[in-house]
């Protein structure tokens, strides 16, 4: 458990909004991103595709690439010690079967979706690496494919894999919900459709790899978990202290660089021609074959009572996995956890698939699983409401999950549950509603509340190491194996070891993200670094603070607890200072190590029988409420939003201009979601490949987002933090689709929501106009 | 071929192939890391730089048509060695996360206060469309600007 909160005043740099320092690394470009690299005689790499989601390779000689000046190497499956890796997935539920969900580093014999690496080159230039693959001998045989999880499912569909087309199947059941649905006042009954989205991050995949001088192959890239230097390991069929991954400062993550990407085809390659190697992927690459967001269906019905309250949600989703499993499991696990919405519900019953298709392959984005769910869950409440003629305020007032609450999972709500107060703040951040320019614009306003885990699923049993130790001088270094995605979690770990070991930001040298140098802290995901690595710091920077002021207390005859480090000094409370280089040689003279190597253990637990209800799945939660107004207009169907508002609690904000900044920048991707972005893709074939098709939002597209952070004092994370990297990303979407509503009275089910689809809902547009 | 240009105020002659961009060149041939690569058809923002003062995407811009050009990237706005103030606002108003599409901002914003130096946020919005970042939502890069052009316009007088 985290530490009693001190209070604000007590603090000198957390809670305060400090400058990253990687940020002045960065306004002079002297980041060096993973492509920003080059090493002597480096050879470059570019992948052989498929051209297509279903079909045998027939076909497949590279004799003549391999012949053509200039190139290293041509590779293909064969060549790949092991290419099968099999996906761990932990937890996954008896209902389907042992899970068998397995990648491979190249295709064999069969692509399963467009875009699927079928062999590799590394040639001197990128322009002969190219060519190269151009002259690979290659044939396919296009075979049927499934291209819905839908047509997946039906017997006797051909199968993606020979296990079956279901990947993964969870179920909840709390109550009798069809008794409940029957004694409702009101019964709501939705279907929601969600899209393919990628995380679309303006950096795209790409390293460096190296065989080191001490042999070990190095592979320094764009990732979000440098813990995959094992998955390399297994693929080259090396032991894993023979690989090492140098992560860089990524340019966005968004959990899209959470899965493999280009590490194992780098360390390939690197290992067969002993010569260093880059690889970078197109814009083109990346939006065709990168894992992207799992679309779903959502079928919900939703009793309430007169006064409001929710009494029966039933529920069945069904979600796309694309050609290979990655973690659609527990993406759906999710889903699944969240599907009711953070509400008391008495009788809930949830029935979620994932189902593999010929599509590109979906995993890590995020919000993870617990984002599509909102889009539903909000839209049915905002109905509901309508229904009942309640206030959006009043209805999420009524229905909230309070502290000690127990969701249908079977956990129970252990820290202060805020959505009322944030409903309101962000419901009256929006201020007076503004004036219609023209009769046929319409205003109107939408609230969406969230809950998303942060932190692992509890029986993975987490964990996150640091190492902090002072040089003789009084400077400081942390060490700690915390990928930084953009969201300054390296400056974010600064700031706790300053708080605690009184040392200026300035005199910190921080090391993130080298599996061999820095102590291991898992993945930048799951909204889990500053929760994880922030309390690894924590506790490793107070263990070493107490080992020096035990010796300085012997030198200034004082007890500990009377001195404190202040400025590269102890400072008594008589007022004696004794400046900490001096402590430190009497450290070194005295064998006291001036370093200390941390560990911090999430608490842990058991597998949960979901449907049974029977426990803890996740350490804690955090909550959220979005207000957007916009205006429609009813002749075109454009839809612009003119104020927003995006409320959360983050327990405490460690830097509130970073929180900010995540809630600001959360909310703007989710808009996204909601209003433009969209992988279109028909019988596998992915028709936006590039920025100009797939639409992100611009600068003229959103309005500034208010960001109100709230500081419950309760959570988790170092000084009672929640995480805060994937929140805002997922009440967008619900709180556009509730303001239209309320501006039109149409209701859009179907993201995103294009000014088309308005227009067909607003009887503008006959179907197959 | 020879392509011929003036970057961040030094002459340079660089041999390039026919249908090299000016982006390839100065990453691949140069080691010129400052300017990023995000989409290479002139989308992103990421890869631009100055052209005579003019924002421009050097992913679009064949290297051996520059005939002299003035070519201007992030290394060359640096005010007598130190941070020029519009990177210092950026930084003190939050406006980098990951970084990647910084340089391309701070290089559009300074070609916008060059033709219009007292931008509301409306105008520094639209001047930005050309500039993507997945990250900050935009805001913090608005209120950075806006901050910048408020204290340089105190300094003005
Ligand atoms: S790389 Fe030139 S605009 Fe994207
Ligand atoms: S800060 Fe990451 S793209 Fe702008």
């Amino acid at each position: 458990m985290a530490d009693a909160v001190s209070t604000r005043e007590a603090l000198r740099v957390v809670g305060h909004p400090v400058a990253r320092h990687d940020a002045r690394d960065k306004v002079v470009a002297a980041t060096a991103y993973a492509a920003d690299w080059a090493l002597p005689g480096m050879l470059h790499a570019a992948v052989l595709r498929s051209p297509y989601p279903s079909a045998r390779i027939v076909k497949l000689e590279t004799a003549r690439a391999a012949a053509m000046p200039g190139v290293a190497v041509v590779l293909t499956a064969k060549d790949v010690p092991r290419n099968t890796v099999s996906t761990d997935v932990p937890g996954q539920t008896t209902a389907v079967g042992p899970l068998r969900a397995t990648l491979h580093v190249l295709a064999e014999e069969r692509v399963r979706h467009q875009g699927e690496p079928v062999a590799l080159v590394a040639a001197d230039t990128l322009e002969l690496a190219q060519a190269a693959v151009d002259a690979i001998d290659v044939e396919y045989e296009t075979t049927p494919g499934v291209f819905t999880p839908e047509a997946a499912l039906a017997p006797g569909a051909p199968p993606v894999h020979p296990t079956g087309n279901l990947l993964a199947q969870w179920r909840v059941a709390r109550g009798d919900v069809t008794r409940a649905l029957a004694g409702a006042a009101v019964v709501v009954e939705g279907e929601y459709t969600t899209q393919l989205v990628d995380a679309a991050y303006l950096e795209p995949e790409s390293g460096v790899a190296w065989i080191d001088s001490d042999g070990v192959i190095t592979i320094r890239l764009s990732t979000q978990v440098i813990e995959h230097f094992r998955d390399v390991a297994e693929v080259l069929q090396v032991p894993q202290n023979r690989v090492r991954v140098i992560g860089t400062y990524l340019g966005g993550g968004f959990g899209g660089k959470e899965d493999v990407t280009v590490e194992a085809y780098l360390g390939l390659l690197a290992l067969k021609t002993g010569r260093p190697v880059k690889m970078v992927w197109t814009r083109q690459e990346s939006l065709l074959a990168r894992a992207k967001r799992h679309p779903y269906r959502l079928r919900y019905r939703t009793g309430a009572a007169a006064t409001g309250e929710i009494v029966a949600q039933q529920i069945e989703l069904l979600a796309d996995a694309g050609a290979y499993a990655y973690l659609s499991a527990l993406v759906l696990l999710y889903s699944t956890v969240t599907a009711a919405g953070p509400y008391r519900v008495a009788a809930v019953a949830v029935d979620a698939r994932v189902a593999y298709t010929n599509n590109p392959p979906t995993s890590a984005m995020r919000g993870f699983g617990a984002m599509q769910t909102v889009f539903a869950y909000e839209s049915q409440l905002d109905r509901v409401a309508r229904r009942l003629g309640m206030d959006p305020v009043e209805i999420r007032r009524v229905n909230a999950l309070r502290r000690g609450d127990t969701l249908p999972v079977g956990q129970v709500i252990e820290t202060h549950v805020a959505l009322p107060e944030l409903a309101e703040r962000a419901w009256a951040a929006l201020g007076p509603p503004a004036p219609s320019r023209a009769p046929h614009v319409k205003v109107g306003r939408g609230l969406a509340c969230n809950f998303q885990p942060y932190g692992r699923i509890v029986w993975l049993h987490d964990w996150a190491s640091a190492w902090v130790g002072f040089e003789m001088d009084g400077s400081l270094v942390v060490r700690c194996g915390c990928p930084d995605v953009g969201g300054g979690q390296a400056a974010s770990l600064c700031q706790i070891a300053a708080e605690v070991l009184g040392v200026g930001l300035e005199r910190i040298s921080v090391h993130v993200s080298d599996s061999a140098l820095t102590p291991l802290a898992g993945t930048t995901t799951a909204s889990r670094q500053l929760y994880m690595s922030g309390n690894a710091v924590l506790k490793t920077a107070r263990e070493l603070r107490a080992q020096l002021l035990t010796v300085a207390a012997s030198l200034l005859r004082a007890g500990v607890d009377d001195l404190d480090l202040e400025q590269e000094r102890v400072v008594a409370r008589d007022g004696r200072t004794l400046p900490l280089p001096d402590l430190l040689r009497e450290c070194a003279r005295a064998g006291v190590p001036r370093s200390h190597l941390g560990v911090y253990h999430a608490p842990a637990g058991e597998p949960v029988d979901l449907a049974k209800g029977s426990g803890k799945v996740f350490p804690d939660y955090t909550f959220g409420a979005h207000a957007a107004e916009v205006e429609v207009d009813t002749e075109t169907g454009v839809v612009r939003v003119l104020g927003y508002a995006a409320a959360h609690d983050v327990g405490r904000a460690i830097n509130p201009q970073s929180v900010e900044g995540q809630i600001q920048g959360g909310a703007v991707q989710g808009l996204g979601y909601g209003l433009m972005e969209e992988v279109v893709v028909e019988n596998g074939i992915n028709l936006t490949t590039s920025f100009s098709t797939y639409l992100i939002p611009t600068a003229a597209d959103v309005p500034d987002v208010a960001a109100i952070v709230v500081e419950s004092g309760e959570g988790l994370g170092p000084f009672n933090a929640r995480g805060i990297g994937e929140p805002p990303i997922g009440p967008p979407a619900a709180a556009i689709a509730n303001a239209i509503e309320d501006a039109t009275g149409a209701r859009l089910t179907r993201l995103p929501i294009t000014a088309e689809r308005v227009a067909r809902a607003l009887g503008l547009l006959t179907e197959g106009a | 071929m020879i392509a011929r240009l003036v970057l961040n105020g030094r002459a340079r002659e660089v041999e390039v192939r026919p249908n090299q961009t000016l982006l390839e060149m100065l990453r691949d041939t140069l080691g010129v890391f400052d300017v990023k690569e995000g989409c290479d058809e002139g989308v992103c923002g990421v890869c631009t730089v100055l052209l005579d003062g003019r924002p421009a995407s050097s992913c679009l811009v064949l290297a051996a048509a520059l005939r002299g050009r003035a070519v201007t990237t992030l290394r060359g706005i640096e005010r007598d060695g130190g941070l020029h103030p519009l990177q210092e606002a950026f930084v003190r108003h939050g406006a980098v996360q990951c970084g990647f599409c910084t340089p391309g901002m701070l290089l559009t914003v300074l070609a916008l206060l060059e033709r219009e130096p007292r931008p509301d946020r409306p105008a520094i919005r639209a001047a930005l469309e050309g500039n993507l970042c997945r990250c900050t939502g935009y805001a913090k890069i608005v209120d950075a600007v806006e901050a910048y052009v408020r204290a340089e316009g105190g300094r003005d007088g």
